[in-house]
């Protein structure tokens, strides 16, 4: 900082002014990496939707997708959001103990979603419909595996961010970290209505 | 958007969601979620219909989960925010719909499998 200028209000105002901005940049550099995995997704989504339709004599989308199980992941997803969203009150509040109980309502959640999504990737293979039978199951596999390794990661960041807070309280770098997970966990959701829409719905058709 | 959030664009506040804010986004994913999922389990709409009613319910419940659990807004210090969002969206549309095009035109103009080039080039 510049300290022959001698319009600068107190330094601990300065300081504070410039962490936060500093908080700021970083949030906004996270969401400009969020902007570069939707493209991941958008070429992953392009490829399942030329390849869709490429069977070679194998099972299609409506032999192999229970919706119903389908519908089951999707909502488990959306109550993670919401709960996320909660946890965010709750850390804008300054309420330690409710974030970590939020966060961990999330963590449970969403290792319910992976856990689902284990389980019909498991019994896609007993069918004999693993990524090598066909292009069209190597493009989901690819698509919907990507998004569940996101979720995979996005766990073990929340897993993190929950001995975090516990550990350092909610000072400025917890709160940082917990603004990008909130981020990445909501942009998973976005990408998940697109799966479950373009994927499981249209495959449908 | 209240006149509040734009004269004062260093304040947070408005651009952190509240209980109401994210239970509205939340009960609004789930009816647009019911609605997809209904449209075509329950067959609510007719087969030609169920591609434009799946993709309008989804751009729909993408632009409720942008604002109400991502908190995208026109708020001043949102903008570049925004500006990349809306950049990212038209990269991906290019991207998706013309390999879209492309790969549908390339498919429809294939030769079929056991048809000579001879016999291609005879075909009016």
């Amino acid at each position: 900082m510049d300290t022959s200028t001698t319009n600068i209000p107190s330094p601990s105002h300065g300081d504070h002014a410039h962490s936060h901005d500093d908080s700021r940049n970083t949030v906004m550099g996270f969401w400009l990496y969020l902007m570069s995995d939707c493209l991941i997704f958008s070429v992953l989504f392009a490829t399942f939707g030329v390849l869709a339709a490429n069977t070679a004599g194998g099972p299609d989308g409506r032999d192999l997708f229970k919706l119903s199980y389908v519908a089951g992941e999707t909502l488990i997803l959306l109550i993670t959001s919401f709960t996320f969203g909660m946890a965010m009150i709750q850390m804008h509040a300054g309420a330690k103990s409710k974030v970590i109980l939020w966060l961990a309502i999330t963590a449970a959640f969403g290792a319910a979603f992976i856990a689902m999504e284990i389980y019909e990737f498991a019994e896609l293979l007993h069918e004999g419909a693993g990524p090598g039978r066909s292009a069209f199951l190597s493009a989901y596999f690819v698509l919907v595996g990507t998004h569940g390794l996101h979720v995979t990661a996005g766990l073990m960041w929340l897993i993190t961010m929950i001995h975090q807070t516990m550990t350092y309280g909610l000072d400025g770098i917890v709160r940082r970290r917990l603004a990008c997970l909130s981020l990445f966990w909501h942009f998973l959701d976005l990408v998940w209505i697109c799966v479950f829409t373009f994927v499981y719905l249209r495959g449908m058709l | 958007m209240s006149p509040h959030q734009i004269s004062a664009p260093r304040d947070h506040k408005n651009t952190h969601g509240s209980v109401a804010s994210y239970t509205v986004g939340f009960v609004a994913s789930l009816i647009l979620t019911g609605l997809s999922f209904g449209a075509i389990m329950g067959r609510w709409v007719s087969h030609d219909m169920a591609l434009p009613t799946l993709v309008c319910l989804a751009v729909l419940q993408l632009l409720i989960q942008l604002v109400f659990f991502l908190h995208m807004g026109t708020a001043p210090e949102q903008r570049s925010d925004l500006a990349a969002l809306v950049f990212t969206v038209l990269i991906l549309a290019t991207i998706v719909a013309g390999s879209l095009w492309v790969m549908h035109n390339a498919n429809i103009n294939m030769m079929p499998t056991g048809m000579s080039t001879d016999s291609a080039k005879l075909k009016p």
